[in-house]
């Protein structure tokens, strides 16, 4: 199968506060290889590096996947459909993109209109983000990543504000978009029932990174201890 | 009431600061020519006050005609600068951007105006661009620094790079654009402040009245001029809104239309004019030296008086600001009392420096003393005002003291780093201000290059202009180094950010 992207022998640190801070070892990697067709469950512990290495993945692949970061990171003074549609910017002209800020056309309506039915936020549209929910506003963040419609997804907890039902509902309709991606997610059961490979991070290294279908219990639960 | 901890953990440092400005500030107050020479000045002061009770208003189309002048150059020049200033501050990070704003900015517009005049006569296309070009170098370093404070994660969320134009109009505009919208009012109030000093260099608008009426004596028509200035700053609030101007800046670029006669050879003619005597005449080297003496000495002479008048003024504008900014606080004043305070901080800044000294050289003869009044009373106003309602977030002092004590022990404290940002902040446009009253006859750099100008030698005006925005500059780049120094918390280091409007202040969504 074709590998995406390999990473080998690498040292990433987590983002220095201020640019005179000596940067901190957050995780070492000996050999990664993400195939494509691949949907890995990334987990560990908060602090284990997840979003270390989905931002380094990310600087790798800067133009080639799609990215959902942790916090929402919606613009509040825009409508939703404009926040999703930012996801777009680049398959646009300049001057298509400014008129559909003001005038959005019939064909960006039904193609951002479909992603948000799926997730079922379309009624929230035409609502300025900040009026938004945690959750609704995740789920946008969501739409905004699918609307980049690339192959690889990269995601840091894209639904950690879900409860559980529709955060898989949310999951999977995500993972069936995309060839390959790479998801941290909080709880590993989600993970599981939804992604075909683990990764366990811990210790700054990783810990086991396997087929989901061969995962011993006993790992996952020295993974949290 | 970390504030407090903070001003007492640096004391020193920011005491020291204080001492070393006063005290050259001491100096120059002994160098400087300050004297009353007029030789009844409560004569005169009477009768203006006479005057400022029985407004009147001479000839309705002129003082109409007038008014409308004023706000048109006032609107067209801020639209202009304000659209120019944007697309700057979208380049803010680039080096040329940045130079290119301080470099347009540090050229006053008095000065602009004074150079147009030269290629477009006194018309509408003059006044329009003496405002517009100083006013984008300001609003481009403003917009640049509210597009550095806001939130980043939206823009690096949609693309890893830098983003196009696109990308900044979905994911940094709209962040930064409330911020814009309150600081393009409040350069709007400048804008109609600076319309009206045009006039006194000759353009048509209020100004140009204002100048008459005062120096014939007429107080009665200058008060009800002075009026009307306030009028259209209070007035603001009220129609400097999107919905309004959608209709009033089309309306004024019709009705008001941005154009002048002019020759391509006039500017030809005025632009070889402005190679420096030597160069063009092709002067033998001795009647050089001469004529680079003669500059010399000009320059040092005009840089000395500003220089020593800003610091004076600059002093006394961080006094006057302090001991009048409780009437805007409410640890001092409360209801009707506070808003009379207020009132008296708003009348006060909403009048130009230039206008204040003019009426100040009437009152009491030409020196340095009512240039130092004048910038005093206009930036211990705006600087006051701010200090006051900073206040307002300011718990009440923990230890029960009249107001004197709470003044000395808690007031000042707390606020002393603000008032020190605020206070470098003025500096650079103290200096701008000093250069300028010059044209009113102190001896500093603005008098000089009025003279240039006067004598149609604009060669030397202009190197004088230069020699003015270096200075300007220098000040821009002390104060900076020095509110890095000095200043610790952030907010302190962008003071420009907190100013607005007087007249126009809506809160931020959510705040």
């Amino acid at each position: 199968m074709t590998i995406a992207i390999e990473l080998r022998d690498c040292d990433l640190s987590y983002p220095a506060p201020h640019t005179d801070q000596p940067e901190q070892l957050a995780l070492h990697i000996g050999h990664l290889a993400i195939r494509e067709g691949d949907h890995i469950a990334l987990l560990g512990r908060s602090g284990s590096g997840k979003s270390t290495l989905l931002r380094h993945l990310r600087s790798q692949l800067p133009y080639a996947a799609s990215w959902c970061p942790q916090e929402s990171s919606l613009v509040p003074q825009l409508k939703a459909f404009h926040n999703i549609y930012a996801g777009g910017l680049d398959r646009y002209s300049g001057l298509a993109n400014l008129k559909t800020l003001f005038l959005p056309s019939a064909g960006r309506k039904a193609e951002i209109g479909e992603i948000a039915t799926a997730l079922g936020i379309d009624e929230l549209l035409w609502r300025k983000t900040d009026e938004l929910s945690g959750g609704q506003q995740q789920r946008v963040a969501v739409a905004r990543a699918l609307y980049q419609r690339k192959p690889l997804l990269l995601a840091d907890e894209p639904v950690s504000a879900l409860d559980r039902q529709q955060g898989e509902q949310v999951l999977t309709h995500l993972l069936g978009q995309h060839t390959t991606a790479v998801v941290a997610l909080h709880h590993a059961d989600l993970g599981l029932r939804t992604c075909n490979r683990v990764i366990g991070l811990k210790d700054r290294q990783i810990q086991f990174d396997t087929p989901v279908d061969q995962l011993h219990e006993d790992a996952l639960r020295r993974l949290y201890q | 009431m970390s504030g407090t901890l903070r001003f007492f953990s640096q004391r020193r440092s920011l005491r020291r600061l204080s001492f070393y400005f006063a005290l050259s500030a001491l100096l120059c107050l002994a160098l400087a020519d300050i004297e009353i020479s007029a030789p009844d000045p409560g004569r005169e002061l009477r009768l203006m006050l006479a005057g400022l009770f029985s407004p009147r208003i001479a000839d309705l189309t002129q003082w109409l005609d007038a008014t409308l002048t004023t706000v048109a150059f006032a609107l067209q020049g801020v639209t202009l600068a304000a659209a120019l200033g944007l697309v700057l501050s979208a380049f803010y990070q680039r080096p040329w951007a940045r130079r290119l704003a301080a470099g347009l900015r540090s050229v006053h517009e008095v000065f602009w105006a004074l150079i147009f005049i030269q290629v477009f006569g006194f018309t509408a296309l003059t006044g329009v661009l003496a405002i517009t070009l100083p006013f984008c170098g300001t609003i481009a370093k403003v917009f640049g620094e509210q597009l550095e404070e806001i939130d980043q994660r939206p823009a690096s969320a949609v693309s890893p790079g830098r983003g196009g134009i696109s990308h900044f109009c979905y994911t940094r505009l709209p962040l930064a654009l409330h911020a814009m919208r309150n600081y393009t009012a409040y350069r709007m109030e400048c804008a109609i402040r600076s319309s009206v000093v045009l006039g006194f260099i000759g353009l048509p608008t209020i100004g140009f009245h204002l100048e008459t009426a005062l120096r014939t004596g007429e107080y009665s028509a200058a008060s009800a001029l002075l009026l009307t200035v306030l009028a259209l700053v209070y007035s603001l609030r009220f129609w400097f809104r999107t919905r309004w101007l959608l209709v009033l800046v089309p309306t004024a670029f019709i009705a008001r239309p941005v154009a002048a006669e002019w020759h391509g050879a006039n500017l030809m003619r005025f632009l070889w004019e402005c190679v420096p005597a030597p160069l063009r005449q092709d002067w033998p080297l001795e009647k050089t030296q001469r004529w680079l003496g003669w500059l010399g000495e000009q320059v040092l002479a005009g840089t000395w008086n500003t220089v020593l008048l800003a610091q004076v003024a600059l002093v006394l504008t961080a006094l006057f600001a302090l001991l009048a900014s409780p009437l805007n606080s409410s640890h001092f004043v409360s209801g009707w009392a506070r808003r009379a305070g207020d009132g008296v901080l708003l009348v006060l800044r909403s009048l130009p420096e230039y206008l204040l000294n003019f009426i100040f050289l009437i009152v009491l003869g030409p020196s340095m003393l009512p240039a130092a009044l004048a910038m005093t009373l206009h930036n211990g106003a705006i600087i006051g005002h701010l200090l006051g309602r900073h206040s307002d977030e300011m718990p009440a002092p923990p230890v029960p003291a009249g107001p004197l004590g709470r003044f000395a022990y808690f007031y000042v404290p707390t606020l002393y780093q603000r008032f020190l940002a605020y206070c470098f902040y003025r500096w650079e446009i103290i200096i701008r201000e000093t250069a300028v009253l010059g044209v009113l006859g102190i001896p500093t750099l603005g008098f000089y290059i009025d003279s240039a100008f006067q004598f149609m030698r604009f060669d030397v005006a202009i190197l004088l202009i230069g020699v003015n925005a270096a200075l300007i500059l220098a000040a821009d780049w002390l104060s900076r180094r020095l509110r890095r120094q000095f200043l610790l918390a952030p907010p302190l280091a962008r003071p420009a950010l907190q100013v607005e409007s007087a007249a126009y202040r809506r809160p931020l969504p959510g705040a």
